[in-house]
C-alpha cells in the first residue's frame, strides 16, 4: 500500500494530529487539565522521538504523490517545529496556570498548529504550502487572544487577524498568478520555467509579499511587536521560533525549488530588505523598556540577518539559515521562557525592564539562563547565536555581499546593548520594590536548562549540522541535475 | 453567446460589488452580497465547472450568508448605527494606492500569453464534473485535502476558546 507508506514517512505530522484530535475529545467529556496536558506532552514526545530518528535516517523521497517531501529539509523543519512545540506546551502550562488563563481548548490549538507548520516545512506543492500556512495561521490567530480581559491581548488577536487575512489574499493572488504563468502548482516544475513574462513576475512579487509578511520582515513588520506584547508570553515564542521556522523552510524550499531563477534577480530586493530589518529592528528595540516588545523587534532584527543569507542565495548560504532558525529556536524559547516565569510571578504586565531590578540574586539559576539566552541573542562567542551570525554572514561574504555583511556586523554590535541592558537591570541596580520570586516547577526549569546547554553545545559545536544541512542541497541539486 | 453572458454576468457581479460596498445599511450590504456570489457562481457555470457553481450557491449564497444576515439580525443594527464614512488624507491616500495597484493586475493579467492547454467543450465539461473533482481530491491532493480537515477543526476550537468565560478555568 503506497499510502501507508506515505503516512508512515509522514509519521510526526500523524502522529501530532491524532494527538491533537485526541485532546480535543478529552476537553469535550470534561476530563482533567492535568490529563490533558499529560496527554499532549505524550503525544508531542513521541512525535520528537520520531521525528528524531526522521532526521538522521529517514530518505529523502515525495509523499503523497508528489505534494509533501520527507527527509533531507524536511525532516529538519520537523524536527524544530516538534522540538519548538514540546517544550512551548511545558513553558505553556506553567505560565497559563500562574496568570490563571489555563483553557484547556488550548492544547489542541497548539497541536493543529504544529500539524500546520509540519505541513508547511515539508511541502513540495504551493497548495500543500497554502493550507500548511493557513493552518498554523487559524491557530496563532486565536491562540494571540487568550488573555482577553486586558486590552493588549483583544488588539493582538484581531490586528494579526486582519492582517494575516489580507495578507494570505496576496499569497493566494500570487500563487494563481504563477499557475497562470508556468501551468504547475509543483515546486520543481516551476523551477523548471526561466522564462520571465509579467505574469510570472506578478506572482512571484506576490506570493513573496505573503511570505514577508509572515517572517514579519520590513515593510511587512507592523503587527509583530503589538501581537507579540498583547500575546501570553509562551505563545508570542512560539511564533517567533517555531512559526518563523516553519515558514523560512518554506520560503528557502521555494526559492531553491520553484525560484532558482527569480532568487538571482531578486538579490537586490533582499538584500534592501535585509538592510532595512536589521537596522529599524535593532533601532527601535533600542529605545524598548518593555522586555517583551524588545523581544519582538528583536525578533525582526533576526529576521534581517536571515534575510542577508536568502541574499547570498548559495547553498552555503541556505544552510546556514536553516542553522540559524535552529539556533533562534533554542535561545529564543530559552529568553521568553525566563520572561513568562517572571511575569507570572507578578502579573501579566510584569514586563518593564526596570521591574526586573535585582531579581538577579532572587532564584539566581533563572538569572543566569536569562542571561545566557541573551548573550546568544546578541550573539557572542561560545553561543549558538555567535556560531549562527557567523555562518551566514560568511556566507554572505562568500558570495560577494561585503556592504550586506558590514552593515549586518554593525547592527548586531548595537543590539549588544538592548540585550546587555536587562542583564544590567537584573544584577547591578537596587530592587525598587520587594518582589518575592515563587520556586519555578522541576520540569519547568529542567527544560529551560536543556535549552540553554544546547545553545551552548552548538556555540561550541556545529560541523556536524553544517555538513548534515549541506547534504540536503547537495543531494537536491543532484537530483535536479540528474532529471531532465 | 458565451461572450454576451460573460460581459453580463461581468457587469452585475461589479455592480453588485461596489453597491454593496457603498450601500449604507448592513442589511443591504449583505443582501448585495448574496447577489455578487449568486453572479461569481454564474462565472463558474461559464468555464464549465458546475461542480463549483453548485457549491459557491450553496455555502457561500446560502449558508454563510444566512449567517450574516442573522449575526447582523441579533445585533439589532438601528439607522443610526449604519456605517458612516469620514473623507481623511489616510483614506484617499490609502484609495490611490489601491487604484495603483489594480492597475498594476490589470496591466499584469491583460498582457498574459497562456500556457495552460487549451481545452475542447468536452474536455472541459469532464474536469467540471463531481466525479473529475473527487477523483484529484482524493488521490493527487489527497494530503492537503486531510490538512483541511485539520484546518476546519483548529478553527472550531480556535472559536470556542475564543468566545468562553475566563471563568470555566479549573487549576
Amino acid at each position: 500500500m503506497e499510502i501507508l507508506n506515505d503516512l508512515m514517512n509522514y509519521l510526526p505530522a500523524a502522529i501530532v494530529a491524532i494527538g491533537g484530535l485526541v485532546v480535543m475529545m478529552q476537553d469535550g467529556y470534561k476530563v482533567k487539565s492535568r490529563t490533558i496536558y499529560s496527554t499532549t506532552m505524550i503525544f508531542l514526545g513521541l512525535a520528537l522521538v520520531v521525528a528524531t530518528h526522521d532526521l538522521f535516517f529517514a530518505e529523502r523521497s515525495e509523499l503523497f504523490s508528489g505534494m509533501a517531501l520527507s527527509g533531507g529539509t524536511a525532516a529538519y523543519g520537523t524536527f524544530i517545529v516538534v522540538f519548538g512545540a514540546f517544550f512551548t506546551v511545558i513553558l505553556t502550562h506553567d505560565y497559563l496556570i500562574g496568570v490563571k488563563h489555563n483553557f484547556p481548548q488550548v492544547y489542541p490549538l497548539l497541536m493543529f498548529c504544529t500539524v500546520g507548520m509540519i505541513t508547511l516545512a515539508t511541502a513540495n506543492d504551493l497548495v500543500t504550502v497554502f493550507v500548511g500556512l493557513e493552518t498554523m495561521s487559524i491557530c496563532l490567530y486565536a491562540l494571540a487572544g487568550i488573555i482577553r480581559d486586558k486590552r493588549l491581548g483583544v488588539e493582538s488577536a484581531l490586528k494579526y487577524f486582519i492582517m494575516g487575512a489580507f495578507s494570505t489574499g496576496f499569497f493566494l493572488y500570487g500563487i494563481a498568478l504563477l499557475y497562470g504563468a508556468t501551468g504547475y502548482t509543483r515546486l520543481e516544475e516551476i523551477g523548471a520555467f526561466t522564462d520571465g513574462g509579467l505574469i510570472y513576475w506578478g506572482g512571484v512579487s506576490l506570493l513573496m509579499v505573503g511570505f514577508f509578511f509572515k517572517v514579519s520582515a520590513v515593510p511587512f513588520h507592523m503587527w509583530t511587536p503589538d501581537v507579540y506584547t498583547g500575546s501570553p508570553t509562551t505563545i508570542a515564542a512560539f511564533m517567533a521560533t517555531a512559526a518563523k521556522t516553519a515558514t523560512f523552510v518554506a520560503l528557502v524550499l521555494v526559492l531553491e525549488r520553484a525560484l532558482p531563477f527569480a532568487a538571482e534577480q531578486l538579490v537586490g530586493t533582499f538584500s534592501v530588505i535585509a538592510i532595512m530589518t536589521m537596522i529599524l529592528g535593532n533601532v527601535v528595540a533600542l529605545v524598548q523598556d518593555n522586555v517583551k516588545r524588545m523581544l519582538a523587534y528583536s525578533s525582526i532584527a533576526h529576521v534581517g540577518y536571515l534575510f542577508v543569507g536568502l541574499a547570498a542565495g548559495t547553498v552555503e548560504a541556505y544552510s546556514a539559515v536553516l542553522f540559524y532558525l535552529l539556533a533562534y529556536t533554542f535561545m529564543n524559547v530559552g529568553a521568553f521562557g525566563v520572561i513568562a516565569y517572571y511575569e507570572k510571578n507578578h502579573d501579566v504586565h510584569f514586563n518593564n525592564v526596570e521591574s526586573y531590578s535585582g531579581l538577579g540574586y532572587q532564584q539566581p539559576i533563572m538569572a543566569v539562563l536569562l542571561s545566557i539566552f541573551l548573550f546568544s541573542l546578541a550573539g557572542i562567542p561560545i553561543s549558538a547565536g555567535f556560531n549562527a551570525k557567523l555562518l551566514v554572514f560568511a556566507a554572505a561574504v562568500d558570495a560577494g555581499l561585503i556592504a550586506l555583511v558590514v552593515i549586518g556586523v554593525l547592527a548586531s554590535a548595537a543590539s549588544a546593548y538592548y540585550y546587555l541592558r536587562v542583564m544590567v537591570y537584573l544584577y547591578m541596580r537596587e530592587p525598587k520594590e520587594v518582589v518575592t520570586l515563587i520556586q519555578p516547577k522541576l520540569v519547568y526549569s529542567v527544560s529551560l536548562v536543556l535549552l540553554a546547554g544546547l545553545t551552548l553545545y552548538f556555540g561550541v559545536m556545529v560541523g556536524d549540522v553544517m555538513s548534515m544541512l549541506n547534504s540536503f542541497f547537495a543531494v537536491s541539486e543532484a537530483a535536479t541535475a540528474a532529471a531532465p | 453567446m458565451e461572450t454576451f453572458f460573460f460581459v453580463f454576468i461581468a457587469t452585475f457581479a461589479i455592480c453588485t460589488a461596489l453597491a454593496m460596498i457603498f450601500s449604507g445599511s448592513t442589511v443591504n450590504s449583505a443582501l448585495y452580497l448574496v447577489l455578487h456570489m449568486l453572479s461569481i457562481s454564474g462565472f463558474y457555470l461559464l468555464l464549465q465547472a458546475q461542480f463549483l457553481a453548485v457549491i459557491q450557491i450553496l455555502v457561500y449564497a446560502g449558508a454563510i450568508m444566512v449567517l450574516f444576515l442573522f449575526v447582523i439580525m441579533v445585533l439589532n443594527l438601528g439607522e443610526d448605527d449604519t456605517l458612516k464614512s469620514h473623507i481623511n488624507f489616510k483614506e484617499i491616500f490609502a484609495f490611490l494606492l489601491g487604484v495603483v495597484v489594480l492597475a498594476q493586475l490589470l496591466y499584469i493579467v491583460g498582457g498574459y500569453s497562456g500556457v495552460l492547454p487549451e481545452l475542447t467543450v468536452e474536455q472541459a465539461k469532464a474536469v467540471g464534473t463531481v466525479e473529475a473533482i473527487g477523483d484529484e481530491l482524493f488521490t493527487t491532493f489527497l494530503l492537503p485535502f486531510e490538512v483541511t480537515a485539520i484546518l476546519l477543526t483548529a478553527a472550531v476550537v480556535g472559536a470556542m476558546l475564543l468566545a468562553q468565560k475566563t471563568s470555566n478555568v479549573e487549576d
